[in-house]
């Protein structure tokens, strides 16, 4: 390969950058486009949490403390170049592995799970880690070996992704570990993993749902299918978060009630109403109006990513950046289809709406990697 | 190219084709969500349509409450209240928000004046309710010092309870309310609808622990019960209840009761009965005592039947005041019944047996009539029938129709044996002989006032008899009270009064019974021209005197006296006024001689 030839292959792109001048946000790493939408959602999510708080601004207030402290996250994390972060990679992987080994040694409970450790003032979930670490170690991982991955790599790949999966369901807590899994195999979907191999674990997990329904799952969470299926089975019981939120949701109607006039969720029939049922708090008071403004803005943001992705500069980028998009969809997904009836109750809250300090750090720290891998300067052509 | 590169770009294109898909499916979800989503909200179904859930929504939060009715006031004629709704709290209790430490539930039993185990028995028993009575009807002052407390789950709320300033006195004609302000007794009973009113009721909002959290506006307004204003008048009410009290406790009777119509209305204008009791605290009364014995108690009315019979003798053309009735020798056989007068009266007129109450008199004359003829007078008069007064219970009374009279049957009807009236049936039919035949439906209503609610009656009534043998009638009553009268007892200083006397023995399980009886006076004031009439019916009296000029007659006297001053009828000077000043002359005159 000659210089000149891979000078002419690169040029177009190299000429561009030169033609304009490297701007404010690209030298502070920002994407402007990803930063709207996140403020957007983040200030319409401060409005919401007020009133599925019942008015306590002291919600409001701690929420705010969050998300300014996740915006500086954000922002530092924008800093790193990609090649840090994949230098780093095993490392965040594997600490978060140990930590998963701690917790279940000597975690903390709540609610019957045992996810938390306690590190003297502050509590922390180490699931937390591994939502970033686990798209990190597998990006890092397969950018550096031959696309589509071959068998050996899919295998290493795939333990990669099961040994952590495995420890959060022991906790138990299925919802987290089944996201977490998704994101390290949505990066390996997008490095290109055989239809054949995709097509096989498919009809493997069709074949096993019945042993899974079977030995694997725990009472709770098989309760929490069948109540998914019919909640009237049991209204007052295991049925009765989600015909409360289908009701707060369903009596919201075109336009809604008005902010802080939802009556299911400013008088106690909601349950969990600030944190993972908050869409239904929406729901009732801005009605299927302020649904579409917000999965408007998640679209826009997720439109974001994919962009990020699709321009990303290297393959570890774009595999990661395609990982952490998708993952913030499955997210919306799955909290959205949970309240609304569609899914089973997992404890998934809504991204940067639903209250909760860590998953909001977490989150803006993936958007902190995104920024960083979109306002990456073309090294290659300026090497 | 190296193979590398070549590798690169082609897992690029790869990607970007992977892309395209995965954002399709993106895409294809979100739109499943959304379609999921507004399927909940704005699609109308069957029963899970968003219609359905805002139903749903509703449900459980938006309640009505019933905003109560302020209830009607009943007063007297003169618009003295006698019964009126005051507000007072109900404390109640939420047991699912109260707190269950010992401390606290035994401040509350303190503060409500209850044991404290009885209280926690209860908040047990209504553990996981949402409502509980605490105490009813509290003075509002009192709730409110409980309620500063700010105890949780500690609410009171307003309700209306009935008070009755006249007491005892009136009870029997106003009745009484239960505790939810419903009619149970007398006027409150009989005008229920009328005086409840209909409550009003307002849109709230609750929550999950059934707390008001929102008061959504009124949906229809209270509106509050009509008035009623009753005929009787409570300062003759009150004088005939002491009266009536006086008398029944000095000849240790066993109850009484009295009635005085307006003669030229036919309204009651008082109505006692002994026993009474309070409706503010009926805490411990007898049943017995309820009964407004003057309109519901039936009793044979003896000799006070005797001047309507007269009146049918009269009509009959075949007598007049001074038909000579030959009585000796003081005693007569009727069937295998001896009657028998206390003694031999000789020849008399009619108006003196009247005045004597001659059992073998009055005899003669209904034997001498037609059969049925007196029957038809006292039916005519209004007795075996309802008054028209319109209150629960009321008795008709017994009047006898028969095909075939016997001799003793005709004579015991003539002096009131052998049917029953109440007292409110004898005042009509003395009121008819005092209204100079004129007969007006009883009226516990006030008549002819200006306000539309109020019944007009003004010119609602029927000759029955002439008004000739009528003032016959009233002129022989009157010499009752005279010399030689049985009820001279019943005289009034200043008004010429009329009446007739009734001792009839009492009835018991074997007959009548002849040491027991029932004192009756009927009669009316003035007699010139009546305005009233009384009767008094006392039963049982037992301190020794018994006879009807000795026990009721003198009720008549206080009572027709003194409702006469206070209706400002014009005094006129009577016989026993003339007595007297004759008196006085003499006692003035002796000294000279």
């Amino acid at each position: 390969m000659s210089r000149v030839s891979d000078f002419q292959r690169r040029m177009p792109e190299a000429s561009r950058d030169l033609r304009r001048p490297v701007g404010l946000w690209q030298r502070w790493h920002i994407d402007v486009p990803l930063l709207l939408g996140l403020l957007t959602l983040t200030i319409f999510g401060l409005i919401v949490l007020y009133s599925a708080s019942g008015e306590d601004f002291h919600y409001v207030q701690r929420q705010s403390v969050f998300m300014v402290l996740a915006y500086g996250v954000m922002f530092t994390t924008a800093q790193f170049r990609t090649h840090t972060m994949e230098f780093w990679a095993p490392w965040i992987y594997g600490l978060g592995v140990i930590l998963l080994v701690l917790v279940l040694v000597m975690g903390v409970g709540a609610k019957g799970a045992q996810r938390w450790l306690s590190l003297g003032v502050i509590r922390f979930q180490p699931s937390e880690v591994l939502k970033l670490g686990m798209p990190l170690i597998l990006s890092a991982y397969l950018a550096h070996r031959i696309l589509p991955p071959s068998f050996k790599h899919v295998f290493v790949a795939l333990i990669l992704i099961g040994l952590p999966a495995l420890l959060i369901m022991k906790q138990p807590d299925l919802g987290t570990s089944i996201l977490i899994a998704a994101s390290g195999l949505f990066v390996l979907f997008f490095a290109g993993l055989r239809w054949a191999y995709i097509m096989s674990a498919v009809g493997i997990v069709v074949a096993s749902a019945w042993p899974i329904w079977m030995f694997v799952l725990h009472g709770y969470q098989k309760q929490r299918i069948l109540t998914m299926l019919n909640p009237e089975a049991d209204k007052l019981g295991a049925g009765w978060n989600i015909i409360q939120s289908k009701t707060a949701i369903g009596s919201g109607g075109l336009y809604g009630k008005g902010w802080l006039n939802g009556t299911q969720s400013q008088l106690d029939f909601l349950p969990e109403s600030h944190t993972d049922f908050i869409i239904a708090v929406l729901a009732e008071e801005f009605g299927l109006v302020g649904v579409l403004v917000l999965l408007a803005l998640y679209a826009w943001i997720i439109g974001c990513g994919l962009r990020i992705a699709m321009n990303a500069q290297n393959t570890f980028g774009r595999l990661l950046a395609g990982s952490i998009t998708f993952t913030f969809f499955v997210y919306v997904f799955v909290n959205i289809g949970m309240v609304s009836g569609l899914l089973p109750v997992v404890g998934v809250p809504l991204p940067l709406v639903s209250h909760g300090g860590t998953s909001i750090v977490t989150l803006m720290m993936g958007f902190g990697i995104l920024m960083a891998i979109s306002t990456e300067r073309r090294r290659v052509g300026f090497g | 190219m190296s193979r590398a590169s070549r590798q690169k770009v082609q897992s690029m294109t790869i990607a970007r084709w992977r892309f395209a898909l995965a954002v399709l499916l993106l895409a294809v979800l979100m739109a499943a969500l959304l379609w999921h989503v507004a399927l909940l909200q704005v699609v109308p179904g069957e029963d899970k349509g968003f219609e359905f859930l805002q139903g749903q929504g509703d449900a459980r939060t938006v309640r009505t409450e019933i905003i109560p009715a302020h209830r009607g006031v009943i007063t007297d004629r003169n618009g003295e209240p006698l019964a009126v709704s005051t507000p007072v709290v109900s404390l109640w209790a939420n047991p699912s928000e109260l707190k269950s430490d010992a401390v606290e539930v035994a401040a509350l039993a303190e503060a409500l004046g209850v044991s404290e185990i009885g209280l926690r028995k209860k908040l047990k028993r209504y553990q996981g309710k949402e409502f509980v009575y605490l105490k009813r009807n509290m003075p509002p002052q009192k709730a409110e010092n409980i309620l500063a407390n700010r105890w949780a789950g500690v609410y009171g709320r307003t309700e209306y309870q009935r008070f009755y300033p006249a007491g005892e006195v009136t009870a029997h004609i106003v009745g009484f309310t239960n505790i939810d302000e419903r009619g149970q007794e007398g006027i409150e009973l009989a005008y229920n609808d009328w005086l409840m009113g209909h409550s009003g009721s307002k849109r709230v909002l609750k929550d999950l622990k059934g707390r008001v959290i929102k008061d959504d506006g009124q949906l229809k307004a209270p509106e509050a019960g009509k008035d009623i204003h009753l005929s009787i008048d409570l300062r003759l009410q009150y004088l005939a209840y002491r009266e009536l009290k006086q008398a029944v406790a000095e000849h240790q009777a066993s109850s009484g009761s009295l009635v005085m119509l307006d003669v030229k209305t036919g309204e009651v204008l008082a109505m006692v009965n002994q026993p009474s009791y309070n409706p503010n605290d009926r805490t411990g009364i007898k049943v017995s005592a309820l009964r407004n014995r003057a309109i519901t108690d039936q009793f044979e009315p003896g000799s006070t039947m005797k001047p309507l019979t007269v009146l049918a003798a009269l009509e009959s053309g075949r007598y007049h005041p001074h038909t000579m009735i030959d009585t000796s020798p003081g005693y007569i056989r009727v069937g295998k019944k001896t009657l028998l007068d206390p003694v031999n009266y000789g020849v008399i007129d009619l108006t003196k047996v009247i005045t004597k109450s001659s059992q073998v008199g009055i005899s003669k004359v209904a034997l001498d009539m037609e059969p049925d003829v007196v029957r038809n007078m006292f039916f005519r008069l209004g007795l075996g029938q309802g008054t028209g007064v319109g209150f629960p219970g009321e008795g008709v009374g017994v009047l006898p129709s028969r095909s075939r009279w016997t001799d003793i049957e005709r004579a015991n009807f003539a002096f009131g044996y052998g049917m029953s009236v109440t007292a409110l049936q004898l005042a009509q039919a003395y009121g008819v002989v005092a209204n100079y035949g004129v007969k007006k439906p009883v009226s516990l209503l006030r008549l002819g006032g200006d306000s539309k609610d109020e019944v007009q009656l003004d010119d609602l009534g029927e000759q029955v008899v002439t008004r000739k043998i009528s003032h016959e009638v009233v002129d022989m009553l009157k010499t009752v009270l005279g010399p030689g009268g049985t009820g001279r007892k019943a005289q009034i200083e200043a008004y010429p009064a009329a009446g007739k006397t009734g001792t009839v023995h009492k009835v018991g399980k074997e007959g009548y019974v002849y040491n027991r009886y029932r004192s009756v006076f009927a009669g009316m004031a003035p007699a010139n021209d009546p305005r009233v009439v009384i009767v008094v019916d006392i039963e049982d009296p037992s301190s020794g005197k018994y006879h009807g000029g000795e026990v009721a007659a003198p009720v008549f006297s206080k009572v027709a006296e003194g409702a006469l001053r206070l209706m400002h009828v014009p005094p006129e000077v009577t016989a026993a006024d003339k007595e007297k000043v004759a008196t006085e002359q003499r006692t003035i005159q002796e000294p000279l001689s």
